[in-house]
């Protein structure tokens, strides 16, 4: 089965979805990172969704659930990338992503991750 | 109005709602929408693709590009399961049967034009939706 590789550097888990992703790939990104947060201790998450072209309630639920399950995890998540089309969408969809912190891109999301943690 | 061109997508597994996702796209770049309009067409589909496939089990998606006097592009899903009971209620922002956010149905609403919705318990639904250029 396909999957969303996720790499570990220092503290820090980094996941750059490339792929339209299907509902069963976004549950399976969302067990891997839990598992890996916890193996390796990592303190921060970054997550670049720079390349999605849509993101819909589910992967909305998706990045909330990966936010919260890191927090009790006691590491932090950050979106980073959304593109400006996908943000106007979600929002007038009725998803606020509550609880999920972004950055516009991979430098300034390392940077509040630096900084939380 | 006219219909220039119309084709049946299968929503059968959930792979199909990456096609159907992937299609929309396609047909609302081919018809000039902007990446925003796109955008919001694309994220409508993908929402009830998988209300069909979820709550219809199965059904298809018919896309109609639409010309004359003005352009759009009109998407029908339909499925055979077991309908909506109460249509008003499935609409409400964070109403579901499922486990999902219960923002499919009136998330999509905000994003079209037009929206319509015909259910018969236990005979199916369709769900109609159209963007205008």
């Amino acid at each position: 089965m396909e999957k969303i590789p996720i790499l570990r550097m220092g503290n820090y888990l980094l996941v750059t979805i490339q792929v339209d992703m299907h509902d069963r790939l976004a549950m399976a990104l969302q067990e891997d990172l839990t598992r890996m947060i916890s193996d390796t201790e990592a303190r921060g998450v970054l997550i670049d969704i720079s390349s999605l072209e849509i993101v819909d309630s589910f992967i909305g639920r998706m990045l909330g659930n990966i936010a919260a399950m890191s927090r009790v995890l006691d590491a932090e998540t950050v979106v980073v990338g959304m593109q400006p089309a996908v943000a106007i969408t979600l929002v007038e969809l009725g998803l606020s992503l509550a609880g999920v912190r972004t950055a516009l891109n991979v430098d300034a999301g390392m940077e509040l991750l630096k900084a939380a943690v | 109005m006219a219909i220039v061109s119309s084709e049946n997508l299968p929503i059968r597994a959930e792979i199909d709602i990456v096609t159907v996702r992937r299609r929309v796209r396609e047909i609302a770049a081919g018809l000039g929408f902007t990446l925003v309009d796109q955008t919001k067409m694309v994220t409508a589909a993908s929402e009830l693709a998988r209300n069909t496939m979820i709550y219809g089990g199965g059904g298809s998606m018919r896309a109609e590009a639409l010309n004359g006097p003005r352009t759009g592009l009109r998407l029908i899903f339909e499925d055979k399961g077991p309908g909506i009971p109460d249509i008003d209620l499935a609409l409400r922002d964070g109403f579901t049967t499922g486990s999902g956010l219960g923002l499919g149905l009136g998330g999509s609403k905000r994003l079209v034009s037009e929206f319509q919705v015909l259910s018969r318990v236990g005979e199916g639904t369709t769900v109609t939706i159209t963007r205008w250029k």
